[in-house]
């Protein structure tokens, strides 16, 4: 192994920050023509270390070997020149701009008068779309593609500046199991063509299938690599979060009891039609489907933060009312948005202030003030009973971990006491750690007699916690599914892909 | 175990660290104002740090100083209100109107009395709060932008202010009225208004649910309305507040002239605003603090103060003041900024 030669060395990278040291000394080895996996808990050093990479913050101290020979990049023009393209978690395209204007940014090709030449850019845009396989119209407007089709782009991008080595930050989160799949096999061709890959991403089971080795990182540390079919999921694990996560999916029997929510016929417009389901207590209803189905949606309409046409809500039995997110609150619901980010978080505000927003009304004092202390004890409590990693409760909430984010939200939720607790992809882009902390605390919510509906993408995640699943296909209810051992991802995916139409109850 | 620890101390340090740098970003801008102080003391020590100026810097920052206190409510929510220096004009005049002395000559209402004092107060905070309230609701059902809404609402105050009086002045104020820009023994009154409405507007926003869901609009207006925060009424309310505010200002205003002009106020918006941002509160949302607001106000009433003392061209003092508003939003982008 050691003669190898790699197309990229990192040695020793360290990088600090003012008062954090966010690399330790790190090591990454990359062959050339190889899909490497980089993997760790979210705060491991992944990003940072890409960061580094591609200049944006240059390392602290360490070498950086690219290619055979030794760099130093400074910011990310000099990244692409060296031949070392990102392709962002969250991409930020020219959406009112068409495809090829976005792809030739800053380098459009000029004809003899200095002017930008549209009809070169167009050829040429073309050519390197062909070669990704992508049939996408370089003259489409940015905003008419899917997020698959964006990031394909980008892919095609970093192949225009003919790079050596391009990174993937999590570049599935937001795709579909087919977009996925094109994904994997336009990635198939980029290693053949000799290209090397950084694979960031959270998902076991992508990075078993992609992967050709694996690098992980721990709290900054290099902890070690290794070729991914020699690599067990178990010792995987084990490396990421430095013990054993024994049951990825703790289930905690817990007996069910009557129905609390019922919903019947709901209906919105053209997103969603004709969904009835209920929940008892103590139950955890799992909603599967795929991206697109509804199934947020509904969520939200039952919350009262989006339009319904038809259909009724009955809690313990009794119709109610809910027209906003006041009235969803009033009648014991609470809802984990979708994305902690866009509608969760309030980034700048202090830990303490993005706990007690749903309930604050508690807390007032017949003057209208604020009882200060009770708040204080209450984000406390919260922070140990949830094992919140936080320096303090006025630590702003962007400095947090996602998983310690959710658990903040998870905590402003739990204080307004609710029985029905909407959870939408309650671990998406968490590390597994935590992952399994959040799965551990949404069982017990359920043992305490609490009705959990949760959406999730991930089908092990759905199949682990669930009690029964109910499927949804194009804002269609397909199914409604008893979680028995026979159930298998087949089976739950024939009703996601609308295969089976028929519902069973 | 171990392992978690040793995080749980690494996090101690950056505690530390952090802390004693966000006190300086904190409180930097109060360096600043004792900086000025401290160099015009050295400076014009006869003329400055005598009581009397310094009063005078106090009584004129605290006009636009007090608009500053409702227009950090309304930055931090993310909004923006230009229209203030019309309302308080809109809301003076009719004040004026109603608070005419017995012995004014063409007085606005012939037949009207003296009123006591707490009518036109009254109809000065109530017009305000209206307008506001106008103001607040537009952005929150129609969805336009605060700067159109305002903006709309600039150009018709002070149309109503120039439609109500005919274009004309109304002077001739009451004892009781301008009172308000007198004083108190040594205090001037302007002062005491001003350091009411600071300590009513901190309660306002530190310590009441209000306040809280004004920093969580700023913050996030869709993570607000999932919260169950009422958004709406709560953005209509940032404005009333904020023109009930400008209301205020407008009695201090009358109170200190003793005649409200239709053109009174013109541009005080725009320094009510700078206050605020100078005071460090962001335009991006979710963050700024009442004391800033202050502190920015007497940053400007001491520099028009200073610049004046040291005989510097008027015209040259606006150049400066522009600038020290631009360099104070450069720095505040980049404190904020390096965060991410």
């Amino acid at each position: 192994m050691s003669e190898q030669k790699y197309l990229l060395e990192m040695k020793n990278i360290v990088k600090t920050f003012p008062g954090v040291q966010a690399l330790r000394g790190v090591d990454l080895r990359v062959a050339p023509g190889e899909i490497h996996a980089l993997m760790g808990e979210n705060g491991a050093g992944k990003s940072t270390l890409m960061k580094c990479l591609i200049g944006i913050h240059p390392p602290t101290s360490g070498e950086i070997f690219f290619d055979g020979n030794k760099i130093e990049i400074a910011n990310t023009q000099q990244a692409i020149q060296a031949g070392i393209a990102m392709i962002h978690q969250e991409l930020n395209p020219v959406e009112s701009r068409p495809v090829m204007e976005n792809l030739w940014l800053g380098r459009e090709p000029k004809n003899k008068f200095g002017l930008v030449d549209h009809k070169k850019m167009y050829e040429m845009s073309k050519e390197v779309l062909a070669q990704i396989d992508l049939n996408v119209d370089p003259r489409t407007e940015m905003r008419e593609l899917s997020v698959a089709k964006i990031q394909m782009i980008e892919i095609a991008k970093a192949i225009s500046y003919d790079a050596k080595l391009i990174i993937m930050d999590e570049p599935t989160s937001a795709l579909t199991n087919k977009e996925v799949d094109q994904l994997f096999i336009i990635m198939r061709k980029l290693k053949a063509a000799g290209k090397s890959l950084i694979y960031i991403s959270h998902k076991l089971d992508e990075v078993y299938e992609i992967t050709d080795r694996i690098t992980v990182f721990r709290d900054g540390q290099y902890i070690g690599d290794e070729d991914t079919d020699k690599l067990t999921v178990d010792k995987l694990i084990h490396m990421m979060v430095g013990r054993n996560v024994d049951e990825m999916f703790p289930k905690v029997p817990c007996c069910i009891g009557d129905v609390r929510l019922e919903v019947k016929n709901l209906t919105a417009g053209n997103t969603f039609k004709d969904v009835s389901f209920s929940v008892r207590k103590g139950e955890i209803l799992g909603i599967a489907g795929l991206v697109g189905a509804g199934r947020t949606e509904v969520i939200e309409a039952i919350f009262g933060i989006r339009h319904i046409t038809s259909g009724e809500i009955l809690i313990e039995g009794q119709k109610v009312t809910i027209n906003n997110s006041r009235d969803a609150i009033k009648n014991g619901m609470a809802l984990l948005t979708e994305d902690r980010r866009t509608d969760g978080i309030f980034p700048m505000l202090s830990i303490l202030d993005n706990m007690t927003t749903s309930n604050i009304g508690k807390y007032r004092n017949k003057a209208g003030l604020l009882k200060g202390k009770e708040m204080v004890a209450d984000g406390k409590k919260f922070v140990e009973a949830l094992a919140i990693k936080t320096p303090g409760l006025y630590q702003q909430m962007q400095n947090l971990s996602g998983g310690n984010m959710q658990k903040v939200l998870v905590a402003r939720w739990l204080l307004t006491e609710p029985d029905i607790l909407f959870l939408d992809e309650p671990t998406r882009g968490i590390d597994v750690g935590a992952k399994s902390e959040i799965h551990k605390i949404i069982t017990n919510l359920a043992g305490q007699g609490k009705s959990i509906i949760m959406v999730s993408s991930e089908l092990p995640e759905v199949m682990g916690m669930s009690d029964r699943i109910m499927v949804m296909h194009e804002g269609k209810l397909t199914g409604i599914l008893e979680n028995t051992k026979d159930l298998t991802q087949t089976e739950i995916m024939k009703y996601a892909t609308g295969t089976v139409k028929e519902k069973t109850a | 175990m171990s392992k978690i620890q040793n995080k749980e101390q690494g996090g101690g340090g950056i505690t530390v660290s952090s802390h004693s740098k966000a006190l300086l970003k904190k409180y930097g801008i109060v360096g600043v104002l004792i900086l000025m102080v401290v160099v015009m003391v050295i400076v014009k020590p006869n003329s400055f740090p005598t009581p009397n100026n310094i009063f005078n810097i106090l009584i004129q920052s605290s006009i636009f100083g007090i608009m500053a206190l409702g227009m950090t409510l309304v930055i931090v929510s993310k909004g923006i209100d230009i229209s203030v220096g019309s309302v308080l004009a809109f809301a003076g005049v009719v004040a004026a109107s109603l608070g005419q002395a017995a012995t004014a000559s063409g007085k606005f209402y012939p037949s009207l009395g003296e009123m006591p004092v707490i009518v036109p107060i009254l109809a000065a905070l109530l017009i305000g709060a209206f307008l506001g309230a106008i103001n607040g609701s537009l952005i929150a059902y129609t969805g336009i932008p605060a700067f159109i809404a305002t903006l709309g609402m600039l150009t018709i105050g002070r149309g109503l202010a120039l439609l109500y009086t005919s274009g004309k002045p109304i002077s001739t104020l009451t004892p009781d009225f301008t009172f308000f820009g007198g004083k108190i023994g040594v205090v001037p009154v302007p002062v005491i208004v001003y350091f009411i409405c600071i300590v009513i507007t901190w309660i306002l926003l530190n310590n009441t649910s209000f306040g809280k869901s004004v920093y969580a609009i700023g913050a996030n207006i869709k993570a607000a309305e999932v919260s169950g925060i009422n958004v709406k009424r709560n953005l209509t309310m940032i404005y009333a507040y904020c023109g009930m505010l400008a209301g205020v200002a407008a009695i201090v205003f009358a109170g200190r002239t003793g005649s409200v002009h239709p053109g009174a106020a013109t541009g005080y918006e725009l320094t009510a605003i700078a206050a605020t941002t100078i005071g460090g509160t962001s335009h991006a949302g979710g963050i700024g603090t009442i004391w800033g607001a202050v502190v920015g106000a007497l940053i400007l009433g001491v520099l028009r103060n200073s610049l004046t003392l040291l005989s510097v061209n008027p015209y040259w003092q606006q150049i400066i003041e522009g600038l020290i508003i631009v360099v104070a939003v450069v720095i505040d982008m980049r404190k904020n900024a390096k965060k991410k």
